[in-house]
């Protein structure tokens, strides 16, 4: 039985509930849980007093209601899963090293920032930096995966050192930007700037983006690691073609200004 | 008043090597012979240092402030100082704000502090840092050796002109002396180019060489009477191969007084990056041989830092080299700087030359008289880090354990693994403090004699020597107990010490054309007013300072 929280009254700035990770909570009794601090801007109040908890000692948490204000959720979770009916607001999973989160709703920004390891699935929308190095930082997400159903915003990957991001719906400005490493891929393209700085990794567009300058066109080929990849992620519902008859991927590398191995892979359908 | 009883003291600027005695401090902060009524400290058992004085660090100003913003990352994982009644808040790491700065210099027994580098232009601003920065009192050297002014006077062949035109700059910047930083060779940078040699003329002059304006600067200090000579950080600072330029910018200054700063990175072999190797047993002999000339190490302590020296060209270098974050600040007509985060690792061919070249000058100068404890800060390593190099000096086992993690290829490149020195508790109090304290011609600091301040520290006797260092028992800063059984118990504010040299005073009305021409403000709000500093003490500068 997974623990619950119902979230009861709605924040009026937002709520640090970093306690709501299983690591946290996976040993405490109901009391314990509803008496763990949490932050509603300077003043530090009990859990209790913005979640209706039902359930306790439990690595597996189901969160209730629109938690667009509530920020690091599964911050450094290490296990367990956390499942939210709802929407989520920022840094969701940032640091995590591990486990599943799973967002019926939109997320907000920051999700999944400078994880190491684990899974982020978001039904919805997301916010910007998603898998992103906080400001700052050498590197961004060191591995694992996140995959977003719907759009994504700004900097999508930025700094992503390893791990891959799958983003559903179109994803905006700066998309892999600095990438180190790792992979994205955007099922309904990107606005502009894509792969800016980016020094490795690789981004695999469906649809065709608006490519800066600093990339050249390495011609048209499917890599040998497509039809492995998208074997990998066949499970999770993403389709990835790879056959000839369906069409080929462009290959450009970039960005010069820094490296020139980046990779963005654009397909092209068979006419 | 204040009585410290039954310490074993360590005064060596007056030959007490261990000597138990007790020591006195009147009303006014200083040491005195006797006292009637006050606290007494009974320090049996316990070590009595006179507080230590860091010879060259950079802890204030547009360039170390710059490194703070460009570090958030260092920010989020660092040791915060949470305000409490005596104490600010603030954050340590690789570049502390400036209340932490103080906190942590004064919680491990230093209560006197160098900033080497500051450009006349951010002066301003580097005096409001000082003056942010408590406990520890403080000097600030001005950055010359590429100021275009003083420059085209040298170029010119007049060199009284130039004198007078540094004197007026001094006193403009509420300075205590010169830094001479890659002589010549920030001028160049903005052309695009450095000053690799002694003996080529400068980019964008026709016959001035960083060899004249080495020894012209020399001269200028000497002539000046200033306390503490000219404190030069040579050019091809970190280059493989840099030792023949360190030796022949060592033989242009024969019979002048000079500071050599951070001599751990002029000190190297080789001609790449591959082929790089300690040569300080060349650079030490000069040292032994040569006993007017003082140095610091600039040791390198392994883990992360920042790096930022007003050396513009070398800083490029070293981002094209790691691919980390680099910042570059032009300072007009003055000098430049720049930035670049660093990590010195063990596995690292050039980091661990570097390493053991710092701890191998520290070891091979005989005379700690001559050589002093430093990191550079932050360049080599952070200033909280002082008591590993201590252990370090002190412990020949603990440099053999540490030598275990150095890749075997480095171990032909250098020395280390076979001096068996070890710095005695006497001589450690000349690196940290007396040594450093005489070569800044503070003669108050650094010792504990009487009429001298009473800054001082107290440590439990402990076989961790690391722990010994880190965390004393007591530190006294005139005469008043700060630190206490680990805790912060007042931070008063130091006073900054100041320079008046000699000046023409025709030079306001030579200088005007020429700043209104070049600078971009005005020339009524450049010189920094002397109501400005907090606390000063000004140093008369009429009466000749020894040889």
């Amino acid at each position: 039985m997974p623990t619950t929280f119902h979230l009861k009254r709605q924040p009026t700035v937002p709520l640090e509930a970093e306690v709501l990770s299983p690591d946290i909570l996976g040993e405490l009794s109901n009391s314990e849980i509803r008496a763990l601090t949490v932050y509603h801007g300077k003043r530090q109040l009990p859990l209790g007093d913005f979640f209706d908890v039902e359930g306790e000692r439990s690595t597996n948490l189901l969160l209730r209601g629109d938690l667009n204000k509530v920020r690091w959720i599964g911050r450094a979770m290490s296990k367990g899963t956390i499942t939210v009916r709802g929407s989520v607001g920022m840094h969701l999973g940032a640091y995590m090293t591990g486990g599943r989160i799973v967002v019926h709703g939109n997320a907000s920004d920051w999700i999944g920032a400078e994880m190491k390891n684990g899974f982020i699935h978001v039904h919805g929308n997301a916010g910007g930096q998603v898998g992103a190095a906080y400001r700052g930082s050498l590197a961004g997400m060191k591995n694992g995966m996140i995959v977003i159903d719907g759009s994504a915003g700004l900097e999508v990957g930025m700094r992503m050192r390893r791990g891959t991001i799958v983003v559903g719906g179109p994803a905006r400005d700066f998309t892999g930007l600095q990438m180190k490493g790792g992979t994205i891929v955007l099922l309904a393209g990107a606005e502009i700037r894509t792969g800016a700085w980016m020094n490795r990794g690789t981004i695999i567009s469906m649809k065709p983006l608006p490519l800066m300058p600093t990339f050249i066109s390495s011609g048209a080929a499917t890599p040998t690691f497509l039809p492995v990849y998208a074997q990998f992620l066949k499970p999770l519902g993403i389709h990835l073609p790879f056959r000839a008859a369906e069409g080929a991927y462009r290959l450009y590398s970039g960005d010069l200004s820094v490296s020139d191995k980046g990779e963005i892979l654009v397909w092209q359908p068979a006419l | 008043m204040l009585r410290i009883t039954g310490g074993k003291v360590y005064d060596p600027a007056h030959g007490i090597d261990g000597v138990v005695k007790d020591l006195f401090v009147d009303d006014h902060g200083r040491f005195t012979s006797s006292v009637e009524g006050g606290r007494t400290i009974d320090a049996t058992g316990m070590i009595v240092f006179p507080g230590g004085v860091d010879v060259h660090t950079h802890v204030a100003g547009g360039a170390i402030n710059f490194a703070r913003a460009m570090t958030p990352e260092d920010h989020r994982r660092t040791q915060a100082f949470i305000r409490t009644k005596t104490r600010r808040s603030g954050l340590g790491g690789m570049a502390p704000t400036t209340f932490a700065t103080g906190y942590l210099y004064a919680g491990m027994g230093w209560t006197t502090v160098n900033e080497a580098a500051v450009p006349v232009l951010s002066a301003r601003h580097t005096h409001e840092e000082l003056a942010d920065i408590p406990i520890v009192d403080k000097t600030s050297l001005t950055l010359m050796a590429n100021n275009e002014i003083m420059l085209d006077q040298m170029e010119k062949g007049e060199f009284e002109r130039a004198k007078q035109v540094v004197a007026w700059y001094l006193w403009a910047a509420k300075s205590y002396g010169i830094k001479a930083v890659n002589p010549g060779g920030v001028a160049a940078w903005k052309w695009g180019k450095d000053a690799k040699q002694l003996s080529s003329p400068i980019e964008g002059y026709s016959k001035l060489t960083p060899g004249v304006i080495i020894t012209q600067l020399a001269r200028i200090c000497d002539e000046l009477n200033l306390p503490h000579p000219m404190h030069l950080h040579c050019n091809n600072l970190g280059v493989p191969g840099n030792i023949s330029t360190t030796l022949e910018t060592l033989k242009h200054l024969e019979g002048q007084r000079a500071h050599i700063a951070h001599s751990q990175y002029h000190a190297y072999g080789g001609d790449g990056w591959e082929t790089i190797c300690s040569e300080t047993v060349q650079l030490a002999e000069y040292f032994n041989s040569h006993p007017g000339i003082t140095t610091d190490a600039g040791a390198v302590v392994f883990g992360n830092t920042i790096t930022i020296t007003a050396d513009g060209p070398w800083q490029h270098l070293l981002y094209k080299l790691t691919g980390r974050k680099w910042g570059n600040l032009d300072v007009e007509n003055e000098t430049g700087c720049g930035i670049v985060p660093y990590t010195y690792r063990p596995s690292n061919l050039v980091n661990a030359v570097q390493w053991a070249a710092g701890l191998e000058l520290l070891l091979l100068i005989r005379d700690p008289w001559q050589v002093f404890l430093s990191t550079d800060h932050p360049n080599g390593g952070c200033f909280w880090r002082y008591p590993e190099i201590i252990e370090l000096l002190m412990c020949a086992d603990v440099r053999k354990e540490c030598l275990k993690a150095i890749p075997d290829r480095v171990k032909s490149k250098i020395t280390l693994a076979e001096i068996d020195r070890e710095y005695t508790l006497g001589e450690i109090a000349i690196a940290m403090s007396a040594g450093p304290a005489r070569a800044l011609g503070l003669a108050r600091k650094g010792n504990l004699g009487i009429g001298s301040d009473a800054d001082l520290v107290i440590y439990e006797e402990d076989t961790n020597i690391q722990k010994m260092f880190g965390h004393p028992r007591y530190v006294i800063k005139a005469g008043e107990v700060v630190i206490e059984d680990g805790d912060i118990r007042e931070a008063p504010q130091g006073r900054e010490y100041l320079v008046k040299p000699a000046c023409d005073p025709g030079t306001d009305e030579f200088m005007r054309p020429l700043f209104e021409d070049c600078y971009t403000m005005s020339f009524e709000n450049y010189p920094v007013e002397l109501e400005r500093i907090e606390h000063p003490e000004i140093r008369d500068c009429s009466e000749a300072t020894g040889k």
